[in-house]
């Protein structure tokens, strides 16, 4: 792994929040290297600090202390060549979902034919052809999260936040979807920064899996996966890689 | 049978009228209510010195499209002289009243510095504005428009207000994501959140304007609907008040109605199915 190029640095990484109750510690000294194309999973119990260890790497929240590094240049606010995949499935219920899916190029005033060509490509790659037309009301929660995967791949990211994107979906279209997942990152190689609490998405998906524990946020153990994919959920490998994570999670009440 | 395969309703059981059967009923009501209205004077249970019966209402009607006796101006002259009112009143106050509102509701410092004078504004009555509006404005056009502006206007800023600031988080974040600037996701996020509140709104400031359009026209106006009710009561004749009365409340129902539609055009994707 030693000579793979480093993508997304992240140094002393910390977050805190002033409450009534006084000062919240929500991330407390990540420090993590991203390397090119990878998916990295980020692990942990529910409400430990991920999503906003996410959302700082997206711009939407400032980090108290810290710097997170892209190439090698600190990043501030957000920047075109981080994307994300939203936690809720985020799409403007006004617009269809073509209008949803080319909202980057958009705001960055890309003419239409180029931007249509593009939303159109992805919208055929996450198998939502023929709903292009479609408000979001008329989706299922599934295709809805499929458009906002066709989002952000639209935007052309170079790296590609998901947050917790397959929470709200059941049992059945969730390992869909993670087939989904894996399959278009194959095909579109990015670097993927991937959220979740579930550990068997996490090693279905993930190179390398980051196990956080309890908030605050603080690495616990990274595991390295290099199964082959798709990946066999019930082969004795990934069932063991599944059992040393799980003996090593804190759980969340 | 053969005519709700067309249109079958998966579940089927008691909602399986078509809605031209719903449009019957709606037709039905009105009839029936003005059914029991007649019957009831025609049995002498009401007094025909108060009340007019609707066939005498229907009478005058087609009389007073013509004839410009008691008031001194005939319906139709009447009716577009109250619309004129309400609608320069109405428009005037969603031009403003809703920019502002949204505006407002996204900006913060616009928000704290127009808050306080709008919060002082809100609690006078429409009404109350008269006075003052002679001294300033006379009795003109402008000075009636002016009250219905009031009547109208809180409705809009509050709705819109209201409406930007629910818009989700996650929909900012989603735009700010894509590199869109603060006035970019006011434009194209905030805005569309808030559309169907904002309309919320002007159905209510279109009720109030036309509501207070009475009271407006007390300010000696020469023609209009509510102008035709206050000299009704001077010449005694319930019939002519009564018309009135119905030629506002049926106008009000189109007027409401025509707003839907407009809504559904706007603001179709809420409701999508």
């Amino acid at each position: 792994m030693g000579e793979k190029k480093i993508r997304l640095k992240l140094t002393n990484l910390k977050k805190s929040y002033d409450t009534a109750k006084g000062k919240f510690q929500a991330v407390e000294q990540v420090d993590l290297e991203v390397y090119d194309n990878e998916f990295l999973v980020l692990l942990g119990p529910g409400h430990c600090g991920k999503t906003v260890l996410l959302n700082m790497i997206a711009g939407l929240e400032e980090q108290t202390e810290g710097e997170i590094l892209l190439d090698g240049k600190a990043i501030n606010g957000s920047d075109p060549r981080i994307g994300m995949v939203f936690q809720k499935t985020a799409l403007m219920p006004w617009k269809t979902v073509m209008q949803n899916v080319e909202i980057g190029p958009k705001f960055r005033k890309v003419e239409k034919t180029p931007r249509r060509k593009k939303a159109q490509e992805y919208i055929d790659l996450v198998g939502l052809k023929g709903f292009e037309k479609s408000y979001p009301s008329e989706l299922s929660g599934g295709m809805k999260q499929r458009v906002g995967i066709a989002r952000a791949y639209t935007n052309d990211p170079e790296i590609l936040l998901m947050d917790e994107p397959f929470g709200a979906l059941d049992a059945q279209t969730r390992f869909v979807m993670e087939q989904e997942v894996s399959r278009i990152w194959e095909q579109e190689k990015r670097t993927i920064i991937f959220v979740t609490n579930n550990i068997e998405e996490a090693c279905y998906l993930g190179d390398r899996i980051v196990l956080f524990s309890e908030c605050p946020a603080k690495v616990k153990e990274i595991y390295v996966n290099d199964l082959p994919r798709p990946r066999d959920v019930i082969s004795p490998e990934f069932l063991k890689l599944r059992t040393r994570i799980s003996d090593n999670t804190d759980l969340a009440l | 049978m053969k005519k709700r395969k067309k249109k079958t309703d998966p579940l089927g059981r008691g909602r399986n009228c078509s809605k031209y059967t719903y449009q019957m009923l709606s037709i039905a009501g009105i009839l029936s209510f003005l059914l029991v209205w007649q019957l009831l004077l025609e049995f002498g249970i009401l007094s025909d010195r108060y009340i007019s019966k609707p066939t005498e209402l229907v009478a005058l009607f087609i009389q007073k499209m013509t004839d410009s006796s008691p008031d001194g101006s005939t319906l139709p002259i009447a009716t577009l002289a109250s619309l004129q009112v309400a609608l320069t009143g109405l428009l005037l106050a969603i031009v403003t009243g809703v920019p502002l509102g949204l505006l407002m509701g996204w900006y913060k410092g616009l928000d704290k510095f127009f808050k306080p004078i709008f919060e002082i504004i809100r609690p006078i009555p429409p009404i109350s504005w008269i006075p003052l509006t002679i001294v300033w404005l006379g009795i003109g056009l402008k000075a009636k428009a002016f009250i219905i502006f009031f009547a109208a206007f809180i409705p809009c800023v509050i709705n819109s207000y209201t409406g930007i600031k629910l818009t989700q988080q996650v929909l900012i974040n989603v735009a700010k994501t894509c590199g869109a600037s603060n006035f970019t996701i006011f434009w194209k996020v905030g805005i569309p959140s808030a559309m169907p509140m904002t309309f919320a709104g002007i159905r209510v400031a279109f009720g109030n304007a036309w509501s207070t359009l009475v009271a407006a026209e007390m300010l000696a106006a020469n023609a209009g609907l509510g102008y035709m009710i206050l000299m009704g009561r001077s010449f005694a004749r319930p019939d002519i008040i009564m018309l009135g009365m119905v030629c506002i409340g049926a106008l009000g129902a189109l007027f409401t109605f025509i707003l839907g539609i407009v809504e559904k055009r706007i603001v179709g994707w809420r409701n999508v199915k």
